[in-house]
């Protein structure tokens, strides 16, 4: 469905963020990025977007490529961005403006029961916790029923219980339309309890280090043995990937 | 209680302490001390001979001024005529200020275009223009409706453009995310993210707009606050003067108030700092 072919990025000071990068996701797979910083992870989201275009190389979905946003492609950012002058209803329509105004409205309605936020139909964004704002951002996203959805870090910025409740949110708000998701995070054990497939970076120049394929039962349990061991897997390599990046003989793996 | 608890505990603020000055809804009487206190320390001055009351009259004489003014209806027909031309001049500053800001701000190009003139412009003193304005335009209204509109415009075009180019980034990609039109980015984001800037430089525009007015009605005016400044001083009069100065510091600050009030509920979603009573 996405498909990345051969695809460097070289920003105009010359930096070469990514480079010869391949990924196939396919449709409905819930697909996680996981690498130090300055991998080149968020270039990575960027390209997928359209917000950037590749150096060199195509993004493609479903075979077209994206050159620019395309209305079948979400993205959460790693702040909610919600505008501040916007009811939160408001900021939701704000992804399907082009829609008649009933169908509008009965998206918006059903997000925000979704997300949990109906009480807060008519609140300013500076009245919501960090969460909420991260689920209406989530809410925007979904209104429009993108075939994929990109997440840049979505809850890095977020305490751990809040971050772990809404992980669980994204899941049971995935059910609905299933769209394909690529998550960008710093955390393994994001990464492992939302996604099937875990693709670890390496930088200078970005690029693919190697692929996880966690064989793990849904819904993924952060206590099972299993997963633990995935995790321990998925700590060395990014070990390796981090050794790579400083020259380091031993890494520190509890730093992660 | 424990002494742990004891240290738990706030100091209490002063305000709560000693309580507000005034009473909640009359605290807009604070802003009347300092012109109040100034007039009766004056009035008190010139009655005990403290001070020369001719040249500086006090207020007991110029609201008698402003009464008389006011029944032989001349008040009315300067003050209707000085309001029509800063509303004329204030519109028409504020559509092309809004316009062209709007413009330099949004668009690269543009803004390469017309800003390095509009910035050398924008630095000629008021006065330059009246000489061609009256050239131009002829001695009656026009000349001075866009005298008053040039005094709003490069506040509005300043503070507007320069807003636009400070909306934040992040802002602006999630209107690229959903692929908005030039139009709706500049509408729906690029706009309202400036607008807190945009009602300062509104209101900065209209004070403008009341001290252009002054200037366009020394150009052969017959009527109008300036008029009767200058009829004060040609006629020896300055209670007239001092009526006139006044008049035009309550429309001033009325026509302030209003702008604030009306525009205040658009900003009721700003997070702002608001300092204790």
């Amino acid at each position: 469905m996405l498909d990345i072919v051969n695809v460097s990025k070289r920003y105009p000071n010359g930096h070469l963020a990514l480079s010869g990068l391949n990924l196939s996701v396919g449709k409905g797979e819930i697909l996680a990025i996981v690498g130090g910083s300055g991998c080149g992870k968020s270039t990575l989201l960027r390209l997928l977007s359209g917000l950037d275009g590749p150096s060199s190389g195509e993004v493609t979905l479903s075979g077209s490529a994206i050159e620019s946003p395309r209305s079948e492609i979400g993205l959460v950012f790693q702040e909610p961005r919600l505008m501040p002058w916007l009811s939160i209803e408001d900021n939701i329509a704000f992804g399907i403006l082009g829609l008649p105004a009933e169908v509008r409205a009965t998206r918006v309605r059903e997000a925000l029961e979704r997300v949990g936020l109906a009480a807060h139909a008519g609140n300013w964004p500076r009245e919501l916790s960090g969460g909420q704002a991260q689920r209406a951002a989530l809410a925007r996203a979904l209104v429009a029923r993108p075939e994929a959805l990109l997440l840049d870090e979505p809850f890095s910025a977020l305490d751990a219980l809040t971050r772990s409740d809404l992980q669980q949110h994204l899941l049971d708000l995935w059910v609905y339309d299933q769209p394909t998701m690529i998550l960008v995070t710093h955390d393994i054990e994001e990464a492992l309890f939302l996604a099937d497939r875990i693709v670890v970076m390496q930088p200078n120049p970005g690029r693919i280090r190697s692929e996880f394929r966690p064989q793990l039962a849904r819904p993924h349990d952060r206590l099972d043995p299993e997963f633990q061991v995935w995790k321990s897997s998925l700590l060395a390599e990014l070990g390796h990937a981090s050794r790579r990046q400083t020259g380091e003989e031993t890494f520190p793996a509890a730093a992660i | 209680m424990s002494d742990i608890a004891q240290e738990a505990e706030p100091a209490t603020p002063r305000a709560a302490a000693f309580g507000p000055l005034f009473p909640s809804g009359l605290s807009w009487l604070a802003g009347l001390i300092l012109p109040v206190g100034i007039a009766l320390a004056w009035e008190v001055a010139v009655a005990l001979k403290w001070a020369d009351g001719r040249l500086l009259p006090p207020p007991s004489a110029i609201f008698a001024a402003l009464a008389a003014l006011t029944r032989s209806g001349d008040l009315a027909l300067h003050v209707t005529t000085t309001l029509q031309r800063v509303a004329l001049g204030f519109g028409l500053g504020v559509a092309a200020g809004t316009f062209f800001g709007a413009l330099s701000g949004y668009s690269t190009p543009v803004r390469r275009l017309i800003d390095p003139t509009l910035q050398a412009l924008r630095n000629i003193p008021s006065i330059a223009w009246v000489p061609m304005f009256i050239l131009w335009f002829g001695i009656f209204e026009t000349s001075k409706v866009i005298l008053i509109a040039v005094g709003v415009f490069f506040p509005i075009y300043l503070t507007l453009s320069g807003a636009i180019l400070g909306v934040d980034r992040k802002l602006v990609e999630v209107g690229r995310i959903f692929r908005f039109s030039h139009r709706q980015m500049i509408l729906r984001i690029l706009l309202p993210a400036a607008l807190p800037s945009y009602i300062l430089a509104l209101r900065s525009g209209l004070g403008l707009g009341w001290m252009f007015v002054v200037a366009a009605e020394f150009m052969g005016a017959e009527s109008g606050l300036g008029f009767l400044l200058v009829d004060g001083q040609q006629t020896g009069r300055p209670t007239v003067i001092l009526a006139s100065i006044v008049s035009f510091a309550i429309l001033g600050k009325l026509t302030d108030w209003l702008l604030a009030s009306a525009t205040s509920p658009l900003l009721r979603w700003q997070d702002s700092f608001k300092p204790a009573e």
